[in-house]
């Protein structure tokens, strides 16, 4: 047994709400400036430039790269051998995530109430995945999620016989709908199986996977590759202002699901596609 | 085509500016967006007076991040125009000229700008880091209480935005869409 303050774990996830609104992940610049290479409208070239003049001033002078530094996202994965000792660990993430947010210079995004709308002035609470894995770690992920894309994703529930066909067609559609509003060029997570809420837990998971680690399963591979094309052939582009850049990646995870059911979630984010990882 | 425009800005102006221009805005512009929307369209439901007087303005929909010690502002970049929808009439209506944000516009906003004459502006999104770099000065005149969501007078020196919707309804978004695709 491994014992783990829970002061660690707010210290921890005070840094990665900084860390990930000041810094993107290698994965996402390389495919920015990839994509600055290859496209071929001039404005869209111009603005995948600025985009990454947006990085290196955000890092330099410590603006985050957006204003809006979104909700905090954490999943945090703990070890059955690790005993926590300290404050009820709901308490020390959203500890975390208060100090970040006031520490960092971040915006405070969050309302107590959806409909009420009183801005709680500390961004808490997250939004707080925990589950239980093997050994003596605690895994975390902070991952801030802006609502311009958020705000454009979707959950549908496929039936068996739609198929390859019928996912690529709704993501398309979906794709189409977020155009400008979710800031492209986009990242797109999938989440195939399970049911309604596990499918769109896979595809928020699905957004903090290295875009350059494709799928394990052959099929699913595939279907990212195929669904990226299609997509870049939308013309949205950079902005949603044309060319041929409207993603930089397509992730996909699956899970099983029920013999009548093909759920399918599409959880849309914009290139600034935040996510830290730590292991304590 | 690139032009240089200074804010406020009137209907000659507004008309000068066509879709898929390209502009470099200079002068006062004011920040609104969701919360500082809904109470603005409350205050004239009740037939109260607008925290600024709208006539000739630019509103930018943006929220920014704090400012560090030293800077003007922290992240400022546009937010999704289309939730400012159900209010933005009333606000062309009075006299509103332009509006900065991202993302599409309902047919209302679009007939209300035609018969107004005004233009709606795109800025780049999430380039909020880059975009503050344009703002001068930063003061906020109304609703305190919002915090990030609060009215601010900016000043801004050659903001970079490009004409999506110009006033006569010409959409940049829809026309590069079908020529690139």
């Amino acid at each position: 047994m491994r014992i783990v303050h829970t002061d660690a774990i707010t210290k921890a996830i005070k840094e990665m709400c900084i860390e990930a609104n000041l810094y993107l992940t290698e994965d996402v610049k390389n495919r920015l400036k990839k994509a600055s290479h290859m496209e071929s409208s001039d404005l869209g070239k111009k603005i995948l430039g600025q985009l990454e003049e947006n990085l290196e001033i955000a890092q330099k002078d410590l603006i985050p790269i957006c204003q809006d530094t979104g909700m905090a996202v954490v999943f945090i994965s703990i070890g059955q051998e690790v005993h926590l000792e300290g404050n009820y660990l709901e308490d020390a993430i959203n500890d975390g995530i208060r100090q970040g947010y006031e520490e960092g210079y971040l915006r405070k995004s969050v309302v107590s109430d959806p409909l009420l709308r009183e801005n709680t002035k500390d961004n808490t609470p997250g939004i707080i995945h925990y589950s239980i894995i093997p050994g003596e770690n605690v895994e975390i992920t902070v991952a801030p999620k802006g609502f311009g894309s958020e705000n454009m994703s979707r959950v549908v529930m496929l039936k068996p016989s739609d198929g390859e066909e019928g996912i690529k067609k709704a993501v398309l559609e979906t794709i189409k709908l977020a155009g400008p509003n979710a800031c492209p060029p986009m990242v797109i997570g999938i989440g195939i199986g399970g049911t309604f809420e596990k499918c769109a837990l896979l595809a928020k998971k699905a957004l903090t996977r290295n875009l350059e680690e494709s799928s394990k399963e052959e099929h699913i591979k595939r279907l990212e590759q195929e669904l990226l094309e299609e997509i870049n052939q939308t013309g949205i582009g950079p902005g949603g202002l044309g060319g041929k850049t409207t993603a930089l990646g397509v992730n996909i995870e699956t899970y099983p699901t029920h013999i009548a059911g093909l759920p399918l979630a599409i959880n849309v984010c914009c290139h600034v596609n935040r996510h830290v990882k730590r292991i304590l | 085509m690139d032009k240089h425009i200074t804010t406020p800005i009137d209907t000659s102006k507004v008309i000068a500016l066509k879709a898929g221009d390209y502009v470099y805005l200079t002068g006062r512009i004011y920040t609104a967006r969701d919360a500082a929307h809904k109470r603005m369209f409350e205050a004239l439901q009740q037939k109260e007076e607008l925290p600024f007087d709208i006539i000739n303005q630019v509103i930018y929909y943006l929220g920014p991040t704090p400012a560090r010690d030293g800077q003007v502002i922290g992240s400022a970049g546009p937010t999704t125009s289309s939730r400012m929808d159900k209010y933005t009439p009333s606000l062309l209506n009075l006299g509103l000229k332009g509006m900065i944000g991202k993302g599409k516009r309902n047919d209302d906003v679009i007939d209300s700008m035609k018969k107004n004459k005004a233009v709606y502006f795109a800025a780049i999104g999430g380039a909020g880091a880059l975009l503050s770099k344009c703002i001068k000065s930063s003061k906020v005149i109304a609703y305190e209480d919002l915090g990030t969501e609060a009215i601010r007078e900016l000043w801004v020196e050659n903001l970079p935005v490009i004409v999506v919707i110009d006033s006569e309804g010409n959409n940049f978004y829809e026309s590069q869409m079908n020529f690139t695709s």
